[in-house]
């Protein structure tokens, strides 16, 4: 039985200490956002953000994860109030079937994090690990700068005291 | 007072002599610039040699700058003595060697010279190159002034006093450079001697795989010893080696050839480089250097046949900390059937866990392996996100008892600092797309 902190609550978890969080995430709490692609950190699918830093959670297993804070998709922002970083994906239209495209925003949100205006060739350089076999790099690539942009203005209105 | 103006005399006499004499030690002439040749000069077959032999020189390693474009130099060499910046060396007129006639150029790679009359310092591995026939030296020459000249001004060196004057390096060359060309032995194969000259001369092995003294030369008696470069260490190829299975003239060619090995597994951090860059050589150049060092490496030693495949090396207590992390984060792949080189290696077979100290292991955990492109290559996740500096000392030891019989190593928490200080720069397992000497494309038109 561990104590695991996620989207901010914490979750009695009760598994083996070498279970990979994905399964955790999916199985026991049904957070599906993270998908299961190669169960071998190969692909990226499944890539969630533990403090602050994007991990591949197939092949990260709970003991590695004590007194860690981790942050799935569902964390960002919902349907009704997407985060910057889904909505950029919306707009530019990034996904073609999907899979890879949770993944890739959460790769990109952690990025964004520590480095507010990225570019194109950092933007490559930080994504390589993540697949997407559709082929919706480029729009990829434009989300992630609109994104960036998003986050931007957000807090620009906020320091002028509106309404987040 | 007559006495002393004698002695003063004679003292005048031995520091103007002694002068003299290091300057004539010091001294090299200017060689003439020329018109930079026009690239059609050169005979195509003549290029194309040249070609094969750079890549055999690994010269794209040093001479290119990550993202910077091919030989145009720029790429920082830390040294003990300061950082050494590699130079340009395409046929740019003014920033490149577009000037050298190919006697200057002759003389760089012999003596360690460049055409203004400057020593060079010895990162530039003329104590190999010194080797080199002039046939070959003149493919090279053909080969570099063919490329596209580029514009790209050499980075000052930071060294410090008195390194930073090159006049000593000529002190340095009286110590540690023997001229003249490879002397074949006619007690060897002719296949034999072909290594031998490859593995002395231009492939420069000795550069990163033998220790170095406190001058930075390498130690003669202790060839191919193993050394630390870059924060990797470049393993003992010798009858030293830590590799769990004795390396063997075909193990050495594949690996050599196809940058893995199924008894070894895969070439990384500056390996990765030398191994693509021989993937595109001639065969038999490469079967060549592998028969030249399986003799270096000698019959396997007594008791060091190999683990035996299907036990663990050594009985790992199953509850140390590291355990159940190797179980879930790496075992799924490591663990696998399915085929080198796309499942990670067998760990009893891996030299970096069998190695003096953790440092590869670390940067291989940390960093992950990318897959090269355009081609069939291994890949592996980096964890430098997912563990923290003690999870992957736990990692570290455990791994150590359970697959090395060597005893456990000191100082992993050091190693797995450094490592993580360096784990961008450690990065270098894939050669950039423009850096190499000869994609397919380059290699068919020279």
């Amino acid at each position: 039985m561990m104590t695991l902190k996620i989207n901010g609550h914490d979750h009695e978890i009760d598994a083996d200490p070498d279970t990979p969080l994905l399964y955790v995430l999916r199985d026991d709490l049904k957070l599906n956002a993270a998908k299961f692609g190669c169960g071998l950190g190969q692909c990226g699918a499944c890539t969630v953000i533990v403090d602050g830093r994007a991990v591949l959670s197939c092949v990260t297993p709970l003991v590695l994860l004590k007194d860690k804070e981790v942050t799935t998709l569902e964390g960002l922002g919902t349907v009704d109030k997407p985060a910057p970083i889904q909505r950029a994906f919306m707009e530019e239209q990034a996904a073609q079937c999907g899979y890879c495209i949770a993944g890739m925003m959460m790769r990109a949100q952690a990025l964004l994090q520590r480095n507010p205006k990225p570019t194109d060739a950092q933007i490559r350089e930080e994504l390589q690990t993540n697949l997407c076999r559709c082929g919706t790099h480029m729009r990829i690539l434009r989300a992630v700068h609109r994104a960036a942009h998003l986050m931007d203005t957000a807090e620009l209105t906020n320091e002028k005291g509106s309404p987040r | 007072m007559s006495k002393l103006r004698v002695l003063a005399a004679i003292a005048f006499v031995v520091v103007i002599a002694a002068a003299i004499a290091a300057f004539a030690i010091a001294w090299r002439p200017v060689i003439a610039a020329i018109e930079p040749p026009a690239p059609q000069s050169f005979d195509r077959a003549l290029v194309k040699r040249g070609r094969d032999l750079a890549a055999i020189g690994n010269c794209n390693d040093c001479h290119t700058a990550p993202g910077g474009k091919a030989f145009a130099g720029g790429l920082p060499v830390p040294t003990p003595f300061g950082t050494v910046y590699s130079s340009n060396i395409t046929p740019d007129p003014d920033s490149g060697i577009g000037r050298w006639s190919e006697a200057a150029f002759r003389r760089a790679m012999r003596f360690g010279v460049d055409r203004a009359g400057h020593h060079l310092y010895p990162t530039f591995p003329y104590d190999h190159f010194t080797n080199v026939t002039d046939e070959d030296d003149r493919a090279l020459y053909a080969f570099l002034m063919t490329r596209p000249a580029v514009r790209a001004t050499d980075h000052p060196n930071e060294l410090s006093f008195p390194f930073n004057q090159r006049f000593i390096i000529a002190g340095w060359k009286l110590l540690f450079l023997k001229g003249g060309t490879y002397k074949v032995d006619r007690s060897q194969s002719a296949e034999w001697n072909r290594g031998a000259y490859l593995v002395d001369g231009l492939a420069h092995c000795g550069a990163c795989h033998t220790p170095r003294n406190g001058l930075g030369a390498e130690e003669a008696n202790a060839s191919f010893s193993g050394a630390n470069v870059e924060n990797w260490h470049a393993y003992a190829i010798n009858a030293q080696s830590h590799a769990p299975v004795p390396w063997t003239q075909d193990a050495l060619f594949h690996y050599l050839r196809d940058g893995w090995d199924a008894d070894h597994g895969t070439a990384r951090g500056p390996m990765a480089e030398v191994t693509a860059n021989l993937s595109s050589v001639p065969e038999s150049d490469v079967r060549a250097i592998a028969l030249y060092m399986a003799s270096v490496f000698g019959p396997p030693p007594q008791g060091r046949d190999g683990p035996a495949k299907g036990n663990g090396a050594q009985a790992a207590a199953a509850d140390q900390p590291g355990a159940a992390i190797y179980q879930a984060a790496c075992a799924t792949c490591h663990e696998s059937d399915r085929p080198l080189p796309y499942s990670g290696i067998d760990l009893r077979l891996s030299t970096a866990l069998s190695a003096p100290d953790p440092r590869n292991a670390a940067n291989v955990i940390l960093s992950g392996i990318r897959p090269v492109s355009g081609e069939r290559s291994p890949i592996m996740p980096g964890f430098a996100n997912s563990m923290t500096d003690d999870q992957l000392v736990a990692l570290l030891q455990y791994l150590r008892s359970r697959f090395s019989t060597r005893p456990p190593w000191s100082g992993v928490d050091q190693a797995v600092r450094n490592a993580r200080q360096t784990e961008t720069v450690a990065l270098k397992t894939s050669r950039g797309s423009d850096s190499a000497p000869g994609g397919l494309k380059q290699r068919d038109k020279p």
